[in-house]
């Protein structure tokens, strides 16, 4: 379908060919998705929540529940993504000795590049976004975030792209060019279909929702933090948030760039990185990597920032070395500007800019070492609660070293120049994102789920799903290691080698655990919402934390705090329970707040419309939701009734109601 | 330590310490111009990038046409000075927004709106002329590069006349509120912003070109 699109002016490229009605694989994962689909919307329909969800979430710009939704569409898109990981491990273990597997080629390159820009922008993003959005205004004593509109926009722009990624799953085809789309492979020549628009696009539209919430989340801890609290006075994960915005602010618009150009040279023929015409290819690589490392840290920050808290917490003791804890995350962000080569060394930039990575890079590990050895002098001689997400912590902490280690390898360049591109690599990367990110999201939705519900998480199913995790990234990612050490390359599709297949079996069996592991989680999720009364969190401070968004109710009031603490130390909520300061019963006041509106969901509407329009060169379409984006937009402008009071005898009733349920707990 | 200091205290007090209880509403828009700042400095970064793939590309005629060839250094120099006008006139607007003068700040933000509107035909008469001449933006890595720099500095001239105009609707409907002022402030870092870009352009591109 790809070479002989024909275009018309009604519907561009579309046409009925573009509906994959020949890969079974596809068909039925449409039937599945549209029939799972239909049920949702029939039983959203039958139990009348659209009303609920339209005005309590989708049009909602309370920061609380624009974080629950990032996280909500991160979870979604990880079982994609997932999904497409199950696939790539099945035929990796079975296309030996002359079998084929059962993805064809053209199928299996879309499905890993889906799964690493899926993996990437939609689940990683989101996730660290979601919990950036909903634990920092509480942690700095604040309302809201600076822009709550934008914040609302934001996310549902992420949402955007994500619709258009899962939409060229069933119309049309995604890029077939691993997760960065290196020209020229990505250019018009070797990529003529769809698959490379799609990519564009979607990460265009989430780009602007990223960049935006990337300032948003500046100015909140800049401009709103709580009087007292200096910014030697944040808690790290504030700290970690902040450095993490800074490089979301100060990489994006590179990615946003870059993709632009890359769009030029697709639709409009202009030779950025072609072969011909003075182009230069390896400016792309240059260029998106200089995004790309930043991106990485961007994840990982706030990660230790959860990691950070969590430690303090369960070990009941002031975090080790807070300074230096903020000391090297700023290192960090200023180091993984400098480091971008190293992902391609082999290149032939020459021995000297190699070694000058080479060395940024392996210094790198020197403040991440300090984080762990603050984290485990936090540790020592603290009373060590083993919950779910200290659990997370400490499997953390084994796994990341031994990601961290390798990491160090593969930055010395003549030993990268063996083990570029192999399974090492995917090891290494896995390594630290999986037992990074992921086991970071799990510690942090684990900790800050009774903060957000108002119950704690099933522990049982909690560990099932732990210990299913934890061996299964190892049964599957070890091999990999053994694997690129004897050099074996990625997104490879058919092996001839019969001696391999034994460790791609190990490794899909490690995925098949991980996949109980998952299960074991929706379980969790599911058993505690039903068993929700008996995992009631009363007191707003389950785990005896130590920072302020402890100091409100679970869930907190729609304004967090009815009066703005003042901050007189580093762990501010520790500081008051031992000091013992009551929380004022009167003199409640009218709070502002801002006014839920629908023109982020409606912006963004309009903006997957224009991306699809792009994507399939429909250009009457594409022209007017541009049109219908810049008119919606000003007159969203045009609306100044945007702030609402909630009254005081309101609040007074939230805060009676809140104190009488945490006497009953503190009596019970 | 801090609990013997402050355990004399009454309950009461203790609560006062640590609870702000006269508090006001912060006021509104109080981050949006620190936000804007962000703002720039993310779109800065676009341009930056836009500049370094000149700087990679910019010599890469593939057998094409040159800066010496195609650019008309007279004509740069009056729509670069159409454009500092219009810096200057934006800048007057601003003076008659703080004596609050809504009638002043209209009229100046109509005369730098017609600076802008200028700046935007030459720009286009100039990149008509290339195109017809056979310099255009598939023509050579160099011309795609200028065409993306100057073009995507053109773009935002253009976002930043349709953005003068609502401003321009909105003071007749609101007249010089706050949030006007603010909404009337950022467009003016957003217009002296392009022109510090534009100052770029004409070294960088144009005169470091022709002295190629």
């Amino acid at each position: 379908m790809t070479n002989d699109m024909t275009w018309s002016p009604l519907l561009g490229r579309l046409s009925l060919d573009a509906i994959p009605l020949h890969e079974p694989i596809l068909v039925a994962t449409f039937a599945v998705v549209a029939l799972g689909g239909l049920a949702l919307l029939g039983a959203l329909t039958y139990y009348r929540l659209w009303r609920y969800l339209w005005t309590d979430w989708f049009t909602s710009v309370d920061h609380k529940k624009i974080g629950v939704m990032y996280m909500v569409l991160g979870l979604v898109m990880f079982l994609r993504g997932f999904a497409d990981a199950l696939l790539m491990r099945v035929q990796q273990a079975v296309a030996f000795n002359g079998n084929d597997g059962f993805l064809p080629a053209h199928h299996y390159d879309q499905v890993f590049t889906a799964h690493g820009v899926i993996m990437i922008f939609f689940v990683a993003m989101p996730f660290v976004t979601g919990l950036m959005n909903f634990v920092v205004p509480l942690q700095i004593g604040a309302r809201d975030v600076s822009f709550p509109f934008l914040n609302n926009f934001s996310f549902w722009m992420t949402a955007s792209g994500a619709v258009l990624v899962m939409a060229s799953l069933f119309v049309g085809e995604f890029a077939q060019t691993g997760w960065l789309a290196y020209p020229p492979l990505s250019g018009l020549a070797y990529s003529p279909g769809v698959g490379v628009d799609y990519y564009i696009w979607a990460l265009q539209i989430a780009g602007v929702g990223t960049t935006l919430s990337g300032i948003n989340l500046i100015a909140t801890i800049v401009k709103l933090r709580a009087p007292g609290m200096t910014l030697m006075r944040m808690p790290v994960f504030v700290w970690t948030a902040l450095c993490t915005n800074v490089l979301i602010v100060a990489s994006f618009p590179v990615l946003t760039a870059v993709l632009a150009m890359l769009s030029l040279d697709r639709y409009v023929g202009t030779d950025f990185f072609s072969n011909d015409f003075g182009g230069s290819p390896m400016m792309y690589v240059n260029l998106i990597w200089i995004w790309g490392h930043p991106e990485v840290y961007i994840l990982v920050l706030p990660i230790f920032g959860v990691f950070s808290e969590v430690t303090a917490t369960f070990s009941g003791k002031r975090l080790f070395g807070y300074t230096s804890m903020v000391y090297a995350t700023v290192a960090i962000t200023i180091l993984s500007y400098i480091v971008w080569l190293h992902h391609f060394f082999t290149m032939g930039s020459g021995a000297s800019v190699n070694s000058f990575f080479g060395i940024t890079t392996m210094v790198i590990s020197i403040p991440t070492g300090a984080k762990m050895f603050n984290w485990l002098f936090t540790m020592y001689r603290g009373r060590i609660r083993y919950e779910l997400p200290m659990m997370w912590t400490v499997a953390f902490m084994l796994t990341f070293v031994i990601g961290g280690m390798t990491g160090v390898m593969l930055a010395v360049p003549p030993a990268d120049f063996v083990l570029h591109n192999s399974l090492f690599l995917i090891a290494h990367f896995h390594n630290v994102i999986i037992g990074g990110v992921v086991f970071g999201t799990f510690a942090a939705i684990n900790y800050w789920w009774p903060k957000a519900f108002g119950f704690k998480l099933d522990a049982f199913w909690g560990k099932v799903s732990f210990w299913c995790w934890v061996p299964g990234f190892w049964l599957a990612f070890a091999p990999l290691y053994v694997m690129g050490l004897m050099g074996v390359t990625r997104r490879m599709r058919v092996f001839d080698d019969a001696s391999l297949q034994p460790w791609f079996i190990v490794a899909a069996l490690g995925a098949g655990l991980i996949a109980c592991g998952i299960g074991a989680m929706l379980v969790q999720f599911a058993v505690s919402i039903s068993r929700r009364d008996t995992l009631r969190d009363e007191t707003g401070d389950p785990w005896g934390g130590r920072t302020l968004e402890w100091a409100t109710s679970s869930p907190p009031p729609d304004y967090n705090f009815a009066f703005t603490p003042v901050i007189h130390s580093i762990d501010a909520w520790d500081d008051m329970k031992r000091v013992g300061v009551a929380a004022p019963r009167e003199g409640f006041r009218a709070i502002a707040m801002p006014k839920n509106t629908g023109a982020g969901v409606i912006l963004s509407g309009i903006a997957t419309v224009f991306g699809f329009a792009m994507v399939w060169h429909i250009w009457w379409l594409a022209g007017a939701g541009f049109a219908a984006l810049l008119l919606t937009a000003i007159a969203h402008t045009f609306n100044t009734d945007r702030s609402t009071h909630i009254p005081a005898d309101v609040v007074a009733r939230t805060e009676a109601a809140c104190a009488r349920q945490r006497a009953l707990a503190e009596g019970a | 330590m801090r609990l013997s200091a402050f355990s004399s205290l009454q309950p009461g007090a203790l609560t006062a310490q640590y609870y702000d209880l006269d508090e006001h509403d912060h006021p509104e828009g109080a981050s949006t111009l620190f936000g804007f700042w962000l703002y720039l400095m993310s779109d800065c970064l676009i341009f930056a990038m836009l500049f370094a793939a000149y700087g990679v590309l910019g010599g890469n005629y593939a057998a094409g046409p040159g800066p010496k060839d195609l650019f008309e250094l007279p004509l740069v120099a009056l729509n670069t000075a159409m454009l500092l006008f219009s810096s200057i006139t934006y800048g007057f607007a601003m003076i008659a927004m703080q004596r609050g003068r809504t009638a002043g700040v209209q009229g100046w933000l109509v005369v730098t709106a017609l600076f802008g509107a200028a700046f935007l035909a030459i720009e286009l008469h100039e990149f008509s002329n290339l195109i017809a001449d056979g310099a255009t933006p598939q023509r050579s890595a160099f011309l795609s590069a200028f065409f993306t720099l100057v073009g995507t500095h053109g773009l935002h001239v253009t976002f930043g006349l349709i953005w003068l105009g609502t401003l321009l609707v909105q003071l007749a409907k609101h007249g010089l509120t706050d949030a006007m002022r603010r909404r009337l402030f950022c467009l003016s870092m957003f217009w002296h912003f392009l022109d510090v870009v534009w100052v770029g352009v004409f070294t960088f591109v144009y005169l470091m070109g022709t002295l190629r």
